[in-house]
């Protein structure tokens, strides 16, 4: 009688722990078939034209996506010029100076920002930015973009300084440098290979954005005129060629999206690497 | 009493020295920056809250709560009822967890309790990859892979075996709330695996230790005494990921099929509330059309940012006890 009772939680034991596995190697095989297939559909697709030459208009075929290559990196470069400053700053405010109350409140509205809608910042933008100045700009597009990035950069920005032993600050205190010295001239350079890492992956993260892009940057099938134009992105035109039915069309946004992603996992595994060796996580 | 006067303005005048001093050198205006910048933060969420309200009014004037339960969307016509899209959103969603939930927490759970950490470590590096792979990627996906292989294989196996169910009745064409569902629950399935094993871990290991001491198997000790321990935490998890696939767009936008429709059949084309703004935004015209767009983003602002708070207090909850 007990064997049986014992045979039987052991039965359940193994089917159980068995079924959690299955679902694990489901979950990453789910990954590998993505990248797979992307990567083989993709790359078939690629050409020295995508990098180098403007689209095509409707019905020819050929042409690539240089001005939407220029275009994503224009407006990635002015959100970060927002959103890492303001995020870098706060989150100094957090690690070395804020009280208890304030630092909760601020803490939790960036997580709550974290969470908001991508296309609710797409609007908030259009809101702010397009309206004001009737027209779509590659301008709205980066503001969209760099109140994204806002909450990571204040969250990568305290975890890595707190992550900082408290000996170095008590260390340059005691040699007479102010606060502010020593945050900037001793905390900050001893994270600084965590916070970069940290930024990279905080723009990895919303250059395949596309909902808050779509209203914000438009697209644009030519170069863009300046900063205050619309302007063409790379997850915008792989949207509108996904849904475009056209077979040369769904190619290009194969190509596109193999471009896109393989850059994005390429700076998450560099940055994750450079994070996990350095300094900062042997402390944790 | 004299004295202490004199202390005190001592103090005083030796703490505004030393305000200039710091000021002079630099520390005080270092302070003051990091602060504004903080400051920006909360005002920029506030100009979020405040610019949606604003631009929202005339819809909220004109047609008032009636918005939130019509049922037609006729813009040409002047007729905004957003209930279709509410609908979409939040069938979709709820389809989502129904699939993501059972497969995330066994996963977690396998990461968490069963693999050695070497191996739990590079698994979930690679599901965290997962979890930045861009939305439209999945939606690329989604139209190209996912919505032949379920119109081929998928929705005639569900049609024939639970056909009888309003949920699976009708045709298919490929682009509906069941596809939509399913790449949604592709996509927030990391997020629960990697806060549930997050949680899971910070469960004191002396728990599981007297579990097994008395006798229990590995998987009675991880259901009766881990899991109810991390209840709270994957919960939690639970609702980061309802937010995510509330708000998520493009997937959704590429595969629900786009037409404002509330029907009981998984198999209908639909709409949600991120795919119309998305869809319609740029073109649209008059200020009423507009201002129930931006309605709709603050419907979906306000879903998401109740459910992040609640979710994000219950994480929180469970993974402070870690030190406890």
């Amino acid at each position: 009688m007990m064997m049986e009772i014992s045979k039987k939680r052991r039965a359940i034991n193994v089917v159980m722990l068995s079924l959690s596995g299955i679902c694990t190697v489901l979950v990453v095989g789910v990954l590998f078939f993505i990248l797979g297939y992307l990567l083989i559909h993709g790359a078939r697709s690629l050409n020295w034209d995508f990098f180098t030459k403007l689209p095509k208009p409707a019905g020819e075929t050929g042409g690539g996506m240089a001005n939407a290559i220029v275009g994503s990196a224009k407006v990635l470069l002015i959100a970060m010029s927002i959103g890492v400053p303001l995020g870098f700053l706060a989150g100094v405010y957090l690690a070395e100076y804020s009280g208890r109350t304030f630092a909760f409140i601020l803490r939790y509205t960036v997580d709550l920002l974290n969470g908001v809608p991508s296309i609710v910042i797409g609007i908030v933008a259009y809101a702010v930015v397009v309206r004001p100045m009737k027209h779509f700009s590659a301008l709205a597009g980066g503001v969209a973009l760099g109140i994204m990035m806002i909450p990571i950069a204040v969250r990568t920005t305290e975890e890595f300084l707190r992550a900082v032993p408290n000996a170095m600050r008590e260390g340059a205190m005691a040699l007479g440098a102010t606060k502010a010295q020593t945050v900037f001239t001793v905390v900050v350079p001893a994270a600084v290979s965590g916070l970069t890492s940290g930024m990279m992956l905080n723009l990895a993260r919303v250059a395949g954005e596309t909902a808050p892009l779509l209203f914000t940057a438009l697209g644009n099938m030519f170069w863009a005129k300046g900063w205050l134009a619309p302007i063409a992105t790379l997850p915008v035109m792989i949207y509108n060629y996904a849904i475009a039915p056209d077979e040369d069309l769904h190619q290009q946004a194969w190509a596109a999206g193999f471009v896109l992603l393989s850059l994005i996992l390429l700076v998450n595994i560099t940055a994750r690497m450079i994070i996990a060796r350095g300094p900062a996580s042997s402390r944790r | 009493m004299a004295s202490s006067t004199t202390i005190a303005e001592k103090i005083h005048t030796r703490s505004r020295h030393n305000f200039l001093d710091r000021l002079r050198g630099g520390d005080e205006i270092a302070y003051f920056i990091t602060l504004v910048a903080a400051a920006a933060i909360l005002l920029i969420v506030a100009l979020i809250v405040g610019e949606l309200w604003l631009r929202s009014q005339p819809t909220i004037k004109t047609i008032g709560w009636h918005f939130l339960t019509g049922t037609e969307w006729d813009p040409n016509a002047g007729k905004f009822g957003a209930l279709p899209f509410i609908f979409g959103t939040c069938v979709t969603s709820f389809l989502a967890l129904l699939i993501a939930v059972p497969l995330g927490v066994a996963a977690s759970i396998f990461l968490a309790e069963m693999a050695p950490p070497k191996l739990s470590n590079i698994l979930t590096f690679l599901i965290e990859l997962l979890a930045a792979v861009p939305s439209v990627i999945y939606g690329l996906i989604g139209i190209f892979i996912l919505v032949p292989f379920v119109r081929a294989v998928v929705a005639p196996m569900l049609s024939h075996t639970l056909g009888f169910l309003p949920f699976f009745q009708g045709d298919f064409y490929g682009l509906s709330f069941l596809s939509a569902g399913l790449v949604l629950s592709v996509m927030v399935v990391p997020f629960i695996i990697s806060v549930s094993r997050e949680v899971l871990l910070a469960v004191p290991v002396e728990q599981r230790e007297a579990a097994l001491a008395l006798g229990a198997t590995k998987w009675e000790t991880t259901w009766q005494i881990v899991l109810p321990t991390a209840a709270t935490g994957i919960i939690g998890s639970v609702f980061l990921a309802l937010a995510r696939a509330l708000g998520e767009t493009m997937a959704v936008t590429m595969v629900i099929g786009n037409t404002p429709k509330i029907a009981a059949s998984l198999f209908s084309p639909g709409y949600s509330i991120a795919a119309v703004i998305a869809n319609e935004f740029a073109e649209a015209s008059g200020d009423l059309y507009i201002s129930s767009l931006i309605f709709l983003g603050l419907v979906l602002f306000g879903l998401t940012i109740v459910i992040n708070g609640g979710a994000r207090l219950l994480v929180l909850a469970t993974t402070s006890r870690r030190g406890a």
